[in-house]
């Protein structure tokens, strides 16, 4: 709609119309396809609105108003459904465009294509609604203003946009499954429109590697989310997870699509390593079955697709698992050394892992009480804490 | 829609240029011009001369007030600019994209608001 319409406000007026006109006109009885009936309907609506203002505008409007009606008579209702599919793969890289910032790119993709109220939106950005409200404003005037288009680019641009797109879901993801700040750990909500966003994208862009890597990334983490918080809110660390807590049809879906990524030849996706990872993990029945030589490798893959330091860090956890604590400490230390990642608090917790391996509690403590420094989640705090207090009873390390 | 495309560079690295490297980018805008003005996109175009040349005009309680240099001392700065009309911000970016400039600094895509009449 808001293709046909090129106007966000518009269109959101005119669904709302369309909305306002099937509760009366549905009492009689729902259309064949009320999707098709709610779009054309709210078309008819906005190109009323449009009339009705285009007394107080220019010229614009009333061009505006001829390619509406043009495209009214154009489109025949049965071509309406598939049309809607195309709408939604446009409006989600209009939402998800590099010229937006990366906050509002997340904002816009919640609010108009999952369809989550300003206020909940809000709630997972911690603002006040009414800055939330502003926000959305902001963007949507950009998108105006600035001729953003309602368009999927075509494909040379499609592959590096699609990039775009999937770190918008994998950030709504990432923001449920680890809220950045605050006393929960899981966002159940966000997670579960992060998975049908990746769905929707499957559906709308067949077997690309990024979106069922993706998809798969995300089953696989959603899997476990039962497990990885006790009762009291404290977190619980994947080899201490209650395995029979995971959900099976999820790691069945994840696996699936998984196998399916990674056989579109030439295309490797980081999003798809990522996923075989999560999948060598859940494949092992027992913590001690955990393939941890192929985790190992697989984080070498992705450090060549992808290097950060934070893919470093979960390499070097690995390594620990392979090789010993100590030659873990060496490639963390050789990461702290480049200095980009002081402030992360889980380079700290990993480092104090190694050296209590190792047996040097004293460094242990001091790396420990860095992490409880920086961490600002309460469960992550806690389990720092505890940690700190493991260290006085040496008898498990 | 009309976009002006404002370029900013270095311009202290700009002039430390070798006389060949000012040759060559010279060509390859009078290149990128003559495409854009066949495509139909071009609407405008202008280089200026540096900062060094510039004055700062205000106006306080009537009087004008006029000072030496740019309005803000930035690490780059405006150099020049294209107006092109374009369908939408997607090409405006693709335009911007082959500015020899872009290379070198950096290219600020403004969408024209026209004024209302």
């Amino acid at each position: 709609m808001i293709r046909l319409l090129g106007d966000f406000d518009l269109a959101e007026e005119a669904r709302q119309d369309a909305f306002a006109a099937a509760i009366e006109q549905w009492k009689a009885g729902v259309p064949a396809n009320p999707r098709a009936w709610l779009i054309n309907t709210g078309r008819n609506k906005a190109v009323d609105r449009i009339r009705r203002e285009v007394v107080f505008r220019t010229k614009i409007l009333e061009r505006e108003i001829a390619s509406a009606e043009a495209d009214a008579d154009a489109v025949p209702e049965e071509a309406e459904d598939e049309a809607y599919g195309d709408d939604r793969l446009r409006l989600i890289f209009t939402c998800c465009h590099p010229a937006l910032s990366g906050e509002a790119q997340v904002a816009l993709t919640l609010r108009e294509i999952c369809g989550l109220s300003t206020q909940a939106v809000a709630r997972a950005f911690l603002v006040t609604e009414e800055a939330m409200g502003q926000r959305l404003v902001r963007a949507k005037r950009k998108i105006r203003d600035a001729g953003i288009p309602y368009e999927t680019p075509a494909p040379p641009l499609l592959n590096q946009r699609i990039e775009g797109v999937l770190a918008v879901v994998y950030g709504v993801f990432t923001e449920g499954y680890a809220a950045t700040a605050g006393t929960r750990l899981v966002d159940a909500e966000l997670c579960g429109e992060a998975i049908r966003l990746g769905r929707l994208l499957d559906e709308l862009l067949p077997m690309n590697p990024g979106v069922l890597g993706l998809l798969a990334l995300m089953l696989l983490h959603d899997a476990r989310r039962l497990s990885r918080m006790s009762d009291e809110g404290d977190v619980i660390l994947l080899e201490d997870q209650d395995r029979s807590l995971w959900d099976q049809a999820k790691i069945d879906e994840g696996l699936t699509l998984v196998d399916r990524a990674l056989r579109i030849p030439e295309q490797v996706s980081p999003y798809a390593v990522q996923a075989a990872i999560a999948a060598l993990h859940v494949r092992a029945r027992k913590q001690h079955e955990t393939d941890w030589p192929q985790i190992v490798g697989l984080y070498e893959v992705l450090l060549r697709l992808q290097p950060s330091p934070v893919i470093e860090l979960n390499h070097a956890v690995a390594v620990s698992m392979v090789d010993g604590a100590a030659r873990a400490l060496n490639l963390i230390d050789s990461l702290a050394a480049r200095g980009q990642v002081g402030e992360y608090h889980l380079l700290h917790a990993a480092r104090g892992r190694f050296l209590q391996q190792l047996g040097r509690l004293e460094e242990a403590g001091a790396a420990y009480r860095a992490a409880l420094d920086l961490a600002t989640l309460e469960p992550e705090r806690r389990l720092m804490a505890a940690r700190i207090a493991s260290l006085a009873a040496p008898a498990r390390a | 829609m009309q976009y002006l495309l404002l370029i900013y560079a270095n311009e202290a690295e700009m002039e430390g240029r070798t006389p060949a490297a000012t040759q060559s980018i010279t060509s390859e805008y009078m290149e990128f011009t003559k495409g854009i003005i066949q495509s139909g996109h071009f609407k405008g175009a202008d280089r200026l001369r540096p900062t060094s040349t510039a004055s700062t005009v205000r106006v306080r309680n009537g009087k004008v007030v006029t000072t030496d240099g740019p309005f803000a001392e930035t690490r780059e700065q405006l150099g020049g600019y294209y107006m092109v009309e374009a369908k939408n911000l997607d090409e405006a970016v693709a335009i911007a994209a082959r500015i020899p400039g872009a290379k070198i600094g950096s290219i600020e895509v403004r969408p024209v608001w026209p004024m209302e009449t």
